[in-house]
């Protein structure tokens, strides 16, 4: 393992943490605006142009609140339950190209961390531990709505997993490998060989778990606020209650990405443009996550789970075994 | 170099994780402790450059101890310590270690005595996903297949067991509500 090899490692999770985490802080400005509009109200205006620097005031007011630990918490699982969110996030960012590989003064730069043979596998797998951090805040909590929010997140967790999973399976039997790499090069010829017109189930399929993996509108009922409050953050203060808003935010970022890149072409045959496409596909998707929730109401755990295995896995079984009859004969 | 670092470190970190399970009288701390013990596994999957298994072992195991936590929601206030019956503790020491000695002895043997022959050599130009798939549909075709049959059976009868009354919403029925009201 060479010096180089390593600097640049470093060099690219740094760069992630830093943009990812700063796009997490503007994430919130882009929904609180983008519910304004739609609901025909102004958003943040007073802080700066615009409410641009409502993003800086809240950042110092998270991080300047005083960390309270209530008394009958389980003070350590209570401590790291928000950590585990934050750095699940960034870690299944680990795998994910966010854009084709570039020269820089002579030296070729692969914006993925580490390119390993099972990309979309790590990713979906580490993101679904992120939602330990609800589960373990929920629990640890000794607050009765923080309960009921982790049973929640138990019963979320373990109906989206199979419907994604499902999902999924379909575009990896057509390209006949696990990474995201080879994912965006089996669509590179252009918007005729991307792989939601062969598989159009499985793509809705996906997103309607994404919605469930994040934990947006219409399945956002692990933390509903007009029943429990605000579920496993009800005893939450200061930091450790931004940390678990970082981890929402960069994984609503990461699988508008991810997306785009299994199912819609990624940044296609990698020149500038397609760059930028890529980055369009990730704004719509992330765009689309705030629009749901300015124009859905939510739905109840027990029509999430009715949803998911009664109505979703079925759907994905059967475009699995078409897929596989399609692809033998 | 790197490999040993992190050998040696996830070594650590797992064996004091599963630790803390056989310990602790806490149930969060068990079950979380459990969690992240089984994850440090995946690490020498990945250390070995099993990386299609490292990525089964994340998303299996956070599923089945997900389970795990929801079965302790139910049973346990889990903010508090459950009380045990502890018996000599010289004898849960002793035995233990015995057990520890005998799993090293049985996979340390055929290692010393270099009496392993892989059946099916990895080859550099198929990747790790594929190689597993060629094992498990040749060699391990059978207990693979029967795994499968045994989760069936085992779901059916979930379903038969669990499932007389699914129709019926609780908070529908018309006695319950009046139970609740009068």
């Amino acid at each position: 393992m060479d010096t180089a090899y390593l600097i640049e490692t470093v060099i690219k999770v740094v760069v992630l943490l830093l943009v990812f985490s700063a796009l997490a802080g503007i994430g919130t400005y882009f929904e609180r605006k983008i519910l304004a509009f739609m609901q025909r109200r102004l958003g943040p205006m007073n802080v700066g142009p615009f409410g641009l620097l409502q993003v800086g005031a809240d950042g110092i007011k998270l991080f300047t609140k005083e960390d309270i630990i209530p008394t009958h918490v389980v003070a350590p699982i209570f401590k790291i339950a928000p950590v585990i969110t934050a750095a699940t996030a960034f870690m299944a960012a680990a795998a994910i190209p966010f854009l084709p590989q570039f020269t820089i003064f002579g030296y070729t730069v692969h914006p993925i961390i580490a390119d390993i043979n099972v990309g979309i596998l790590y990713v979906l797998g580490v993101m679904a531990v992120g939602l330990f951090g609800p589960m373990l805040g929920g629990m640890a909590s000794a607050n009765k709505f923080s309960l009921l929010s982790a049973a929640r997140a138990a019963a979320v967790f373990i109906s989206y997993e199979v419907v994604s999973g499902l999902a999924v399976l379909a575009p990896i039997m057509m390209v006949g490998s696990l990474s995201l790499v080879d994912f965006n090069e089996y669509q590179a010829g252009g918007i005729g060989s991307w792989i939601v017109w062969s598989q159009p189930v499985a793509f809705v399929l996906f997103w309607i778990a994404a919605f469930a993996e994040t934990g947006r509108t219409p399945f956002h009922l692990i933390a509903n606020d007009h029943e429990i409050i605000d579920g496993f953050g009800t005893e939450y203060s200061g930091m450790r209650w931004g940390l678990f808003f970082i981890g929402e935010y960069a994984n609503m970022f990461f699988i508008s990405f991810v997306i785009p890149l299994i199912f819609l072409g990624g940044f296609g045959d990698g020149s500038v443009l397609g760059a930028f496409a890529l980055l369009g596909k990730m704004a719509f998707f992330f765009f689309f996550f705030l629009w749901t929730r300015a124009a859905w109401p939510d739905v109840r755990p027990d029509q999430l789970m009715w949803l998911c295995w009664k109505v979703l896995m079925p759907l994905a079984v059967i475009n699995v075994v078409i897929t596989g009859l399609v692809m033998m004969f | 170099m790197f490999e040993a670092i992190a050998f040696y470190l996830f070594a650590f970190l797992t064996i004091a994780m599963f630790y803390i399970v056989v310990t602790t009288s806490q149930a969060l701390y068990a079950l979380s402790a459990l969690a992240a013990g089984m994850i440090f596994i995946s690490a020498f999957f990945f250390i070995l450059n099993a990386d299609f298994l490292g990525a089964i072992q994340i998303i299996v195991y956070t599923g089945a101890v997900m389970a795990l936590y929801a079965f302790g929601m139910m049973f346990f206030d889990t903010t508090r310590e459950v009380k045990e019956k502890k018996g000599n503790k010289f004898i849960i020491v002793g035995m233990s270690a015995l057990a520890a000695a005998l799993v090293v002895a049985i996979f340390a043997a055929p290692m010393l005595s270099t009496n392993i022959v892989a059946l099916y050599p990895s080859s550099a130009d198929i990747g790790n996903t594929q190689e597993v798939g060629m094992v498990l549909f040749t060699k391990y075709l059978i207990p693979f297949e029967l795994a499968a049959v045994m989760l069936l059976v085992a779901m059916v009868a979930g379903i038969v067991l669990a499932g007389k009354k699914m129709d019926n919403s609780i908070t529908l029925e018309d006695d319950t509500n009046e139970k609740v009201l009068s």
